[in-house]
């Protein structure tokens, strides 16, 4: 045991390597472990087949946070955020509903199915923009612990209750509504024009076990908002050579700080010595010493993997057990010899450079849930599908294109388990369902990368694949994420950490939960 | 048609969605193609932008004495301009105030073309009495392309039957592409790799049409003035009219800026042996200026505090200003910004700003008026180097 560290990050995923940044940069001495030949965990890039880059998961940059971007100079290493802003629904009657960049286009186009919706449409914004307002500082917030009498925690619960008490009643109303009701439901409120409100609803839906009818759907609907409150800062977008360089941008920021990143160094386990940490063991024998670790992990990994769970009291160990993962989305990541035709719209304009979604219809969307319900993929799945190629060239070689399909549902506990055969078939089912609304896409096909959440857990050691560490459920969220008492990134072990998605605010490429616990573990002195 | 359209405007025309247009020396361009300019700007960054910049002033040079001609005219040392280069120059009047800012390409020993933001054939001509020497506004008759952006070379390649990397940052060379006559210069106004394109206006439309085609598997994408303007100011080029007042329009003396005070003193070859305005550059030389033109970044936690006070997240227009904003230092006005955009690359707040000299060194901290809900404010700003934005693959 040669080398020393203030603190060892086990994991390089984004949130990892946002976490070793900041301790670098308040001069600690960091060392990052990651598993696999390549950091980034589910933000990766990969050329998956030769001259075809795919984000292989995770596709979209999300919230990542500006302080972050700010703080860590991320487009000093190379970050670049490009716009992905129209969505495009194709019907199952041969007509289509599309979003634009632009304003008055996007009414335009609304208009030409709901003239109500259109003018709703506005007003529904302003509502939202409020929401988002409301909710946003809780995103930059250390979950106060409501049990705990600590002055700080007591201080954390008053701020929140001002904050709350801020807001204009029918804001809040409003708010309640959304924190309750099922995005169907709290769309009905206000469109009539159905593929707006499927469309709308399935952005609620990514990486739950729930349909857009079931309740506590409603306020992902802010996400969307939120991104907006950032206003010119805003992260929402496609990254310049895939997810994988949002990572590369976050690890080349921590090691001009000065942090040290090994790869192709998967860690056994942490080591504890009377209730404190030590150091971590890898894999291959080799143990480093440490007077911190923080793990990137999902708290399953973290509570039950890495440390002896008889060192951790029981009720903890029960909550962490119960912690719902439940992976429920799968990837089908395409190399093209060109581009899709959809029926609804021919050609290859503007509107392949954006999403598109395949939610036809409410009803559409929750017979997808309906299958998964009963233990199977969806044979009409939701899908939000892109092609980076076309907003950046850099991913494919010229002329031909990589299409990457976010699939939703795919339950991780399929009934029989995932095998072979069975995610060819759930390949299948994806690449029929598209073809439903772009015939030529299978004779485009060159390459297919089916990842199935058994694959995400494989490759990602995500548990049952779930890409968010654990659901973003209304009843695993702020002060019960991961588990009540323990959402401040702190664990029962001194100097042992966490810091992944599987902690507030958690979910997406947003990099708060690296970084709130970083600061953290520095206001305890690690 | 009261303003002239480029040769490209059968072109450009069908393509501006949103018919926003911006008036460029008395010439029609698009303000943006797309009815949001964002992706036109990323495209200048991330894949390749086409810009119609045919309005720009071209004057041919031609004769025996033409460097002499144009060296007795600009600040730099056009006789040590080889064939094959291009060079960046401003030029001015007998008090050494900065006239205009343009290019000059050596074609060939005898042959040069200058272009230029404001007419100069009568500048041109004035200076001439006693050369052998032609000049030919060929500004109608000459139309120009700038090619902009990461893939841009990988998209001339497949067209020209040139030596792309051999032609180096600011060099110039004649080609053909796919059979039209062209020279080629790797020049630009973004600080990007990058080309422009000059061809008789009368092959205007096919050159757009070929190039455009090569350019689609690469992201060429057709930009205006609008994604230009941000890009421009991340690179930290200056604009006549916006960032300084050309002399010969100057009412007042305040309104004149030297080259050291547009910070181009690089480009005043003193050495030289007579320019227009040498001795009076000299002594500005010697005793230093009173003026610099230098790179402002905002502090963003400033603005983010200034529009939390209204309860607004910071709201920012997404194109480029230029209007004159004043800058204080220690409660007092030491200078104005003139032009200033957000950076949706840098992810900054960007300005190119006129302080007084003593405010002008890089990390001095000063403060920029912003404007919130109707009330003037000031942020924390600081003079950072430019370009903001400096890629290995300008030069590269």
């Amino acid at each position: 045991m040669a080398k020393s560290y203030d603190a060892i990050v086990v994991g390089g995923g984004h949130n990892g390597l946002v976490n070793a940044a900041y301790l670098a940069r308040a001069g600690r001495r960091v060392l990052v472990l990651e598993r696999r030949p390549i950091v980034g965990g589910a933000a990766v890039t990969e050329e998956v087949f030769p001259g075809y880059k795919f984000s292989m998961f995770s596709y979209v940059v999300s919230l990542l946070r500006p302080e972050i971007i700010r703080e860590l100079d991320l487009p000093g290493h190379g970050l670049h955020i490009l716009p992905l802003e129209s969505t495009l629904t194709p019907m199952l009657n041969g007509d289509y509903l599309a979003a634009w960049a632009d304003h008055d286009e996007t009414r335009r186009e609304l208009y030409r199915h709901s003239p109500r919706d259109a003018d709703a449409y506005d007003v529904y914004g302003r509502l939202m923009h409020h929401m988002a307002q409301a909710v946003k500082p809780i995103l930059a917030m250390v979950p106060p612990d409501p049990t705990s009498l600590s002055p700080r925690d007591l201080a954390g619960l008053l701020r929140l209750g001002r904050h709350m008490r801020g807001l204009e009643a029918s804001h809040f109303h409003a708010l309640y509504k959304l924190m309750t009701m099922s995005s169907a439901d709290y769309l009905d409120e206000w469109f009539e024009t159905d593929v707006l409100k499927a469309t709308k609803a399935a952005s609620g839906i990514i990486g739950t076990f729930l349909g857009p009818r079931s309740p506590g759907t409603a306020y992902v609907l802010l996400h969307h908002y939120m991104g907006e409150l950032d206003g010119v800062f805003r992260a929402w977008g496609f990254a310049k050579g895939g997810t994988g360089s949002v990572s590369e941008a976050i690890a080349g920021a921590a090691r001009r700080l000065g942090a040290e990143i090994r790869v192709d160094a998967p860690v056994a386990r942490v080591l504890v010595r009377g209730g404190r940490v030590t150091g971590v063991a890898l894999e291959s024998g080799e143990e480093i010493r440490a007077r911190a670790v923080v793990s990137g992990l999902d708290p399953r990994r973290t509570f039950l993997e890495l440390v002896e769970p008889g060192l951790l009291p029981d009720d903890l160990v029960g909550d962490i057990r119960r912690f719902k993962f439940r992976g429920s989305s799968g990837k089908v990541n395409l190399a093209l010899d060109g581009l899709p035709e959809f029926t609804c719209l021919p050609g290859h304009g503007a509107h392949l450079r954006g999403a598109v979604s395949i939610s036809p219809s409410l009803e559409w969307v929750e017979r997808a849930y309906d299958d998964a319900k009963y233990g199977e993929f969806s044979r009409r799945p939701y899908m939000d599908i892109v092609i980076p190629s076309l907003i950046d060239p850099g991913m494919a070689p010229p002329g031909r294109h990589v299409m990457s399909i976010f699939v939703q549902y795919a339950p991780f506990a399929l009934n029989g388990g995932w095998t072979d055969q069975r995610r060819e078939a759930f390949g299948d089912a994806v690449i029929d369902t598209v073809a439903q609304f772009a015939p030529n896409l299978p004779s485009l096909i060159r390459h297919r990368q089916v990842l199935t959440p058994a694959d995400i857990e494989r490759i990602t050691g995500l548990s049952e694949g779930n890409i968010f560490q654990g659901e973003l459920g209304l009843h695993q969220l702020f002060m019960l994420r991961p588990a009540a008492s323990w959402a401040r990134y702190r664990t029962p072990i001194r100097g042992y950490y966490q810091c992944g998605a599987g902690t507030h605010p958690g979910g997406g490429i947003m990099g708060a939960s690296g970084r709130l616990a970083a600061l953290e573990m520095l206001k305890d002195g690690a | 048609m009261p303003l002239n359209h480029t040769p490209f405007h059968p072109r450009t025309a069908p393509l501006c969605q949103g018919q926003t247009w911006r008036r460029w020396a008395g010439h029609l361009v698009a303000s943006s193609y797309e009815l949001v300019h964002e992706r036109e700007y990323h495209a200048i960054r991330n894949a390749a932008a086409l810009l119609d910049v045919s309005p720009l002033y071209k004057y041919l040079v031609t004769g025996r004495d033409a460097g002499r001609l144009l060296d007795r005219v600009v600040t730099r040392n056009v006789a040590a301009c080889r064939v094959g280069q291009v060079l960046y120059t401003p030029w001015c009047d007998a008090a050494g105030k900065v006239q205009d800012d343009g290019t000059i390409a050596r074609l060939d020993e005898t042959t040069f073309r200058m272009t230029s933001a404001e007419p100069n054939l009568r500048w041109l001509s004035l200076n001439a009495s006693g050369l052998d020497v032609t000049v030919a506004d060929v500004s109608a008759s000459t139309a120009a392309l700038a090619l902009q952006g990461p893939t841009a070379r990988t998209i001339l390649r497949q067209l020209a039957d040139l030596d792309l990397a051999g032609l180096r940052y600011f060099g110039i060379a004649a080609t053909t592409l796919a059979g039209i006559p062209v020279t080629v210069s790797r020049t630009g106004y973004t600080g990007d790799l990058g080309y422009e394109i000059w061809v008789d206006a009368e092959r205007a439309v096919p050159l757009w049409d070929t190039v455009m085609a090569a350019g689609d598997p690469y992201g060429i994408t057709p930009c205006g003035l609008l994604a230009l303007d941000v890009a421009r100011i991340e690179a930290g080029l200056i604009l006549l009219d916006v960032d300084y007042v050309p002399a010969h329009r100057a009412l007042i003396e305040d309104q004149k800026s030297s080259p050291y005070e547009l910070s181009l003193g690089w480009a005043v070859k003193l050495d030289k042996e007579t320019f227009v305005g040498k001795a009076a550059l000299a002594a500005e030389a010697t005793r230093g200026p009173s003026w610099k033109l230098v790179g402002l970044e905002t502090d963003w936690d400033a603005l983010e505090a200034l529009f939390a006070d209204v309860g607004l997240p910071p709201r920012l227009p997404t194109a480029a200003w230029r209007v004159s904003v004043p800058v204080y230092a220690g409660g007092r006005q030491v200078g104005y910004a003139t032009s200033g955009c957000w950076s949706p690359l840098l992810k900054k707040s960007l300005a190119l700003a006129h302080v007084e000299a003593a405010h002008g060194a890089v990390g001095t901290e000063v403060a920029i008026e912003v404007t919130v809900e109707h009330r003037r404010k000031r942020a924390a700003a600081r003079v950072v180097p430019t370009p903001f934005f400096n890629p290995e693959r300008k030069r590269a």
